[in-house]
């Protein structure tokens, strides 16, 4: 079924390489360098925030800077905003329009924040969205859902789990997942 | 400007009955109350960029709303939290 | 309702009670949130790993936004104009190939012509 649109797809590139417009090499540079994003950046911002209050401060007062500051590449990316989540209030993160995601910290958003499924359900059944990722909130905690509509892109600072204070920023960054900066689960040690 | 705490409405406006459109508010905050938790900046309107016509800046808001509210249904104090362009709010 | 308001943000209480509800709404097609179509629905939570075709066409859409020839809002234009089968139907970076080759259509930065010729051209 997706031959038809492999087919577009080809004919399209070899038109707009023929106007001179790109050409092979630079779509296959710029799959090299978007495969290259992936959730450990996000982590390694949110272990630095966990072990350093000034850092943490820095992402949530500007999550664009402070992933330039770990040497995550900004430039032209949209701005990243960072959502703390704390004992009372747990954040999720969706885009009900479409799939707007923070790729330039997480890398390709994960084929279930894409789906319809997801996009209706988090603004209007969190709880039993989050508990098809084995996510239970407590009754007290408050669940507070994002929807990225406009220019912003939204990522979650977790949660430290317990029984962590000794870790050093490469073992926390290890822990932490993709889920957990979109709010579908809770860092587990 | 709307400054933070501000209580706003979301215009109750459809322009999807009108022709085509590319609108960033989603349906299920139309017409209803929140509250701006702050201005995010201001940005060009993506309602004209969809067309590639020339688009003004225009504040956007991050505007906190109750979900149980807009569903009748949902755990009471769960909230939805949206990034909305000043247009589409009045003060409430 | 009983719940605690944050301390910072009290939040109103709707003051349209007697509001439609949102599935009475003129809603377009791609504007999904709470849509009861979908709320019975089980989210895939398996993880699915891209083919080679959702890679480049991911980074032909970047290409073409920072060359300014498509911006990401008439992507997304696009995608919403696809038909209910189209939309609901083909894989997400089909829907995007869709999209991208309607827009450079009607931005004239390819022919129809052009189009027909290089794909009866393929193999």
């Amino acid at each position: 079924m997706q031959d038809a649109d492999e087919r577009l797809l080809r004919a399209v590139m070899a038109l707009l390489t023929a106007k001179g417009i790109t050409s092979a090499e630079e779509i296959a540079e710029r799959v090299r360098v978007t495969d290259a994003a992936s959730p450990g950046q996000g982590a390694r911002m949110v272990a630095r925030a966990w072990r350093d209050p000034g850092y943490r401060a820095l992402m949530l007062q500007d999550g664009t800077r402070a992933a330039e500051a770990l040497g995550i590449p900004m430039r032209g990316a949209p701005p990243l905003g960072v959502l703390e989540n704390t004992p009372e209030v747990h954040h999720l993160v969706v885009c009900t329009l479409c799939s707007c995601y923070p790729r330039a910290v997480l890398g390709y958003p994960p084929f279930w924040f894409k789906s319809a499924a997801y996009r209706a359900r988090a603004v209007r059944d969190p709880r039993g969205l989050l508990a098809e990722f084995g996510t239970h909130l407590p009754e007290s905690v408050r669940v507070r859902v994002v929807d990225s509509t406009a220019d912003y892109r939204w990522m979650v600072l977790p949660l430290r789990p317990a029984g962590t204070d000794e870790w050093d920023e490469e073992r926390l960054a290890a822990i932490v997942r993709e889920g957990d900066m979109i709010g579908v689960t809770q860092v587990a040690p | 400007m709307l400054a933070a705490g501000a209580r706003v409405r979301v215009r109750d406006d459809w322009p999807e009955t009108r022709g085509p459109c590319h609108v960033r508010t989603p349906h299920y905050l139309r017409g209803r109350t929140g509250v701006v938790v702050r201005h995010l900046g201001d940005f060009p309107n993506p309602e004209d960029l969809a067309f590639a016509r020339p688009a003004e800046r225009r504040p956007l808001y991050h505007v906190r709303f109750e979900q149980e509210p807009i569903w009748r249904e949902g755990h009471a104090g769960d909230e939805v939290q949206v990034e909305i362009f000043g247009h589409w709010l009045e003060e409430a | 309702m009983t719940a605690a308001r944050h301390p910072g943000y009290p939040l109103p209480v709707d003051e349209n009670a007697n509001q439609t509800p949102p599935e009475d709404r003129p809603r377009a097609r791609h504007d999904l949130g709470g849509v009861s179509r979908f709320m019975c629905e089980p989210v895939d939570t398996a993880p699915h790993a891209l083919t080679a075709f959702d890679r480049q066409v991911d980074a032909l859409r970047q290409i073409l936004g920072m060359k300014g020839i498509m911006s990401v809002d008439e992507l997304r234009r696009g995608v919403e104009a696809l038909t209910e089968a189209e939309y609901f139907g083909l894989s997400y970076y089909q829907r995007w190939m869709r999209a991208i080759s309607a827009t450079l259509l009607r931005k004239s930065v390819i022919t129809e012509a052009e189009l027909r010729n290089t794909l009866s051209e393929m193999p």
